[in-house]
């Protein structure tokens, strides 16, 4: 504590006092203002980089977006990236090197405004060993491109951090997969589909306006032809080939997914066609075919791109550190999770994740579990006790044995259950698969039906086999399958707009049939980084909240930061602080001038009658050893909860509370859940998992889990449809199917309707390509289909399915999401 | 009339171009980012050397 003390003189004697908005962030300056060149800094650390920019000339920065800085991670230390130079790392972590010149690419999870690109993009002018940075901005990345023989990778990581722009390097990028970096193929696909398609309906258009039967139009018509197939087998080889992958991989795992009917479809369209052309009996189908490959490759392309930044699928490995720090004799030596070994000494610092089970063996630690268990209040722990992995520390570094690996820590046995192996996206179960199943059935009847009435009664083999194929291609449930691909696109992007996230079509099918609501409390339906703060006692004057404040500024304890918060319209005196102490469990204490302090629970202030309260926590306050009185601080629900659960019940739907939190507010949250009984406190990771699967299994229901920390990944992963709540969609949330913005989810209600709308939507779309289909399979069976009336009918029925989907869609949005 | 032959040869080398231009526009990366290039073009050049903001690509 000697240490703060210091500091807190320095910085005293050294700063002046200003209200003021912070030059370099732009948040205002509640405490200690430092003051340099005439602008203000809310702290240390904007001072800090401000200072670097002025040193190399880089204060144009904010000229382009005002005060748009970002403040260096507190929690930063010296060596926190030496595990980068590790050859075993580095070597993930580079993507290219020739030895002279190296490249890596990181995600800076803090870009966000173009005053960020400009700064990330000037970094040769801090180190001329950086050649280049260029920024991705949609995908959050910088590539840096940099001479390895004069700067380490562990000194431009801690440059960056320097700057405020601390790049993520998480376990999975080491240990994991490489994430698949943005597939240009798709892009190449797209092209040569376009080309050929476009150039197919140049070279047909002759046919729709029917050549003539001379010499020289029979040698026209049999060139166009001849040229269609050549520009016909591209598309089919290489353009279709995920479709075929698709469906072989499918029929492998002996389903038939729902790329099988297409692929059937592109088939038997080429194998007609090439019939026609190779026996000049007829131009082909290659129109039709080219078409409906593009469009379906342009349809999966807008789809995805929306997606591109949102990551669904996170285990464990995305939110643990790459590296601890290992004491062994004085050193300290950083080294990758994945070489923790059992009876390792590591070092955690404040605000670091402890990766693996492990005994205490400092005298005594902080721990915030809110990420494993939900529980708001950091716990307790003395030396020799054991401490479970994702837990994080609060407070001063605490060393620890490790008593488990990574890999069969506890919280990682979680990752082991079943359902996390457990594949949701079943296509056979999907709407379109289903309907589609009966359909190519049926199409298979008729086309066989009108083949032998053909071939036995009327005698006429070619027409039977044109009558069959036609029937087959006629009917081919493209149509079908359009009208689910673009009603979920779109819907998916009707989601997108009001910041919830599916993560696919499935996800929407679904949520459709989704009859009870899970939600956790802490963080889903409180608000994390907000509490309502109020001070019960005797009045305190101004001078005395100030030394109030000074002293709680002093602690990392949560309720000591909020108490702080609270206090931002008072000023901190320029009185010193000459005596500071933190009594674990009890409070803190601390002089100003002659007078003392004291910030705590009851019995630390001095005060008799200690009412519990569930609802709430007091820090009580006492000067010169008179109790005060104390600051009240409630969760603070989200607003409008209360009428979103009564939306929900007011639909039929079951609604109940998994928290890992000790019971508070049970009055409260039963009288807005209308009853006791469907609260569940205390709930650990695997029981949360466990009650979903009960809800499933033993009642039949379809449950839907809105969680948002890694405690509710097993639930989320178990339910029909996992919500993940998140205030910053960039942030990082469990693996689940759908993220809603913190702020969207009192509209879950309407979201749950609007996808309700959409599968009808879909199924009234069906009627309408039916319509179109049995009108082309009267032609069909009767021998006479022309291709001018299948290049007729399919654009015509595409773009009528298209229209109708986006309208009706569009229209259901508004009206269900209009508020 | 073999000149219609001739026409459509021609107009099918012309469309193979631009096929052409649009990958290799895709492999030289000018679809990764279709964000980015609409910000930095709108700051103003440093008045110091000679700025490498431009995307080198070293692959």
């Amino acid at each position: 504590m000697d240490q703060d003390i210091d500091s807190i003189a320095r910085e005293d004697a050294a700063l002046k006092i200003a209200q003021n908005t912070c030059y370099h962030c732009g948040q205002t300056c509640s405490q200690d203002t430092i003051t340099a060149d005439e602008h203000a800094f809310c702290c240390e650390g904007c001072y800090h980089v401000y200072d670097l920019l002025k040193v190399t000339e880089l204060c144009d920065y904010y000229a382009i977006d005002g005060s748009a800085g970002i403040s260096p991670d507190k929690s930063f230390f010296e060596g926190k990236f030496d595990y980068l130079d590790l050859p075993e790392v580095s070597a993930k972590i580079i993507e290219f090197t020739d030895g002279r010149l190296s490249q890596v690419s990181w995600y800076i999870p803090k870009m966000h405004c173009s005053s960020c690109i400009w700064l990330l993009e000037q970094l040769y002018k801090f180190n001329p060993a950086i050649r280049s940075s260029v920024v991705n901005f949609p995908e959050k990345k910088v590539r840096i491109t940099f001479e390895p023989e004069k700067v380490k990778l562990s000194e431009l990581a801690t440059l960056i951090a320097s700057i405020g722009y601390e790049p993520y390097i998480s376990l999975n990028d080491i240990a994991g997969e490489q994430q698949k970096k943005w597939n240009r193929k798709r892009l190449y696909k797209i092209g040569v589909a376009g080309f050929c398609f476009g150039n197919v309906m140049m070279l047909s258009f002759p046919e729709y306006f029917h050549l003539g039967k001379d010499a020289f139009d029979e040698s026209l018509r049999s060139t166009f032809g001849w040229l269609n197939l050549a520009l016909a087998i591209p598309v089919l080889l290489y353009c279709a080939s995920d479709f075929f992958k698709s469906a072989w991989a499918a029929l492998k795992g002996k389903y038939l997914n729902i790329d099988a009917p297409i692929v059937i479809a592109l088939v038997s369209i080429f194998s007609l066609s090439f019939y026609q052309i190779v026996s000049g009996t007829g131009p082909g189908y290659f129109d039709s075919l080219t078409g409906a490959v593009f469009f379906m490759l342009t349809g999966r392309f807008f789809q995805d791109k929306t997606y591109a930044g949102i990551s669904f699928d996170r285990d464990y490995r995305s939110y643990f550190p790459v590296a601890v720090s290992v004491l062994s004799g004085k050193a300290e030596i950083r080294t990758p999770v994945t070489d923790l070994k059992e009876a390792d000494i590591i070092l955690v610092r404040n605000a670091e994740l402890i990766p693996a089970d492990s005994v205490l063996l400092s005298p005594q630690a902080l721990i915030d579990y809110s990420f494993v268990s939900g529980e708001a209040e950091p716990v307790r722990r003395k030396k020799g006790d054991t401490i479970y992995a994702g837990g994080k520390q609060t407070g001063p570094a605490i060393e620890l044995e490790i008593v488990r690996k990574v890999s069969q820590s506890y919280l990682t046995q979680l990752w082991n259950n079943e359902s996390f192996s457990k594949q949701k996206e079943d296509q056979n179960k999907m709407l379109a698969a289903r309907i589609n199943r009966y359909f190519s059935v049926i199409v298979l009847i008729i086309a066989t039906l009108t083949f032998a009435f053909w071939f036995v009664i009327l005698k006429n083999p070619e027409t039977a086999f044109r009558a069959f194929t036609t029937c087959l291609l006629v009917a081919c449930p493209c149509g079908l399958l359009f009208s689910s691909t673009f009603t979920n696109g779109n819907l998916m992007a009707l989601f997108g707009k009001n910041q919830c996230y599916p993560k696919n079509a499935d996800a929407i099918e679904r949520l459709s049939k989704i009859n009870t609501v899970v939600f956790d409390k802490t963080g889903t339906i409180t608000r994390s980084d907000d509490a309502e703060v109020a001070f019960i006692g005797t009045k305190m004057t101004d001078q005395d909240l100030a030394m109030v404040k000074t002293i709680a500024s002093q602690s990392s304890h949560p309720l000591s930061r909020l108490v702080v918060k609270s206090l931002a319209h008072i000023q901190c005196g320029t009185q010193k602080l000459s005596y500071y102490v933190e009594a674990s469990g009890s409070g803190i204490k601390g002089s100003l001038g002659n007078q003392i302090v004291k910030l705590g629970s009851a019995a630390w202030a001095g005060e008799q009658k200690n009412e519990n309260d569930l609802g709430s926590s007091r820090v009580y306050v006492s000067i010169d050893g008179v109790c005060q009185g104390y600051f009240m601080i409630k969760i603070k629900y989200r607003e409008n909860l209360p009428k979103t659960i009564e939306a929900l019940h007011n639909h039929g739907f079951n609604t109940y509370l998994l928290s890992g939190d000790k019971p508070t507010d049970q009055q409260y949250l039963a009288h807005i859940f209308g009853n006791d009984a469907h609260l569940y406190f205390k709930q650990k990771p695997e029981d949360k998992l466990a009650f979903i699967a009960t809800l499933q299994e033993k009642l039949h229901q379809n449950v839907l889990m809105v969680g948002d920390g890694l405690n509710d990944a097993g639930a989320l992963q178990q339910s029909n449809v996992g919500v993940a709540v998140s205030d910053d969609i960039n942030n990082f949330t469990p693996s689940c199917d759908m993220i809603i913005d913190g702020k969207q989810l009192s509209r879950l209600p309407a979201f749950i309707n609007l996808a309700r709308q959409g599968q009808k939507i879909i199924k009234a779309s069906f009627a309408i390509s039916l319509i179109y289909n049995i009108g082309g399979l009267f032609f069909a069976i009767g021998g006479q289909l022309s291709p001018v009336l299948a290049a007729i009918l399919m654009p015509v029925s595409l773009i009528s399915i298209v229209g109708f989907t986006t309208i009706a869609s569009n229209i259901a949005a508004k009206r269900i999401l209009k508020n | 009339m073999s000149a219609m032959f001739v026409m459509i040869i021609a107009s099918l080398a012309i469309a193979l171009a631009f096929l052409g231009a649009f990958l290799w526009s895709v492999r030289k990366g000018h679809y990764d980012d279709d964000y980015t290039p609409s910000i930095r073009i709108l700051f103003d050049d440093s008045n110091s050397d000679e700025t490498k903001t431009k995307p080198t690509d070293i692959h």
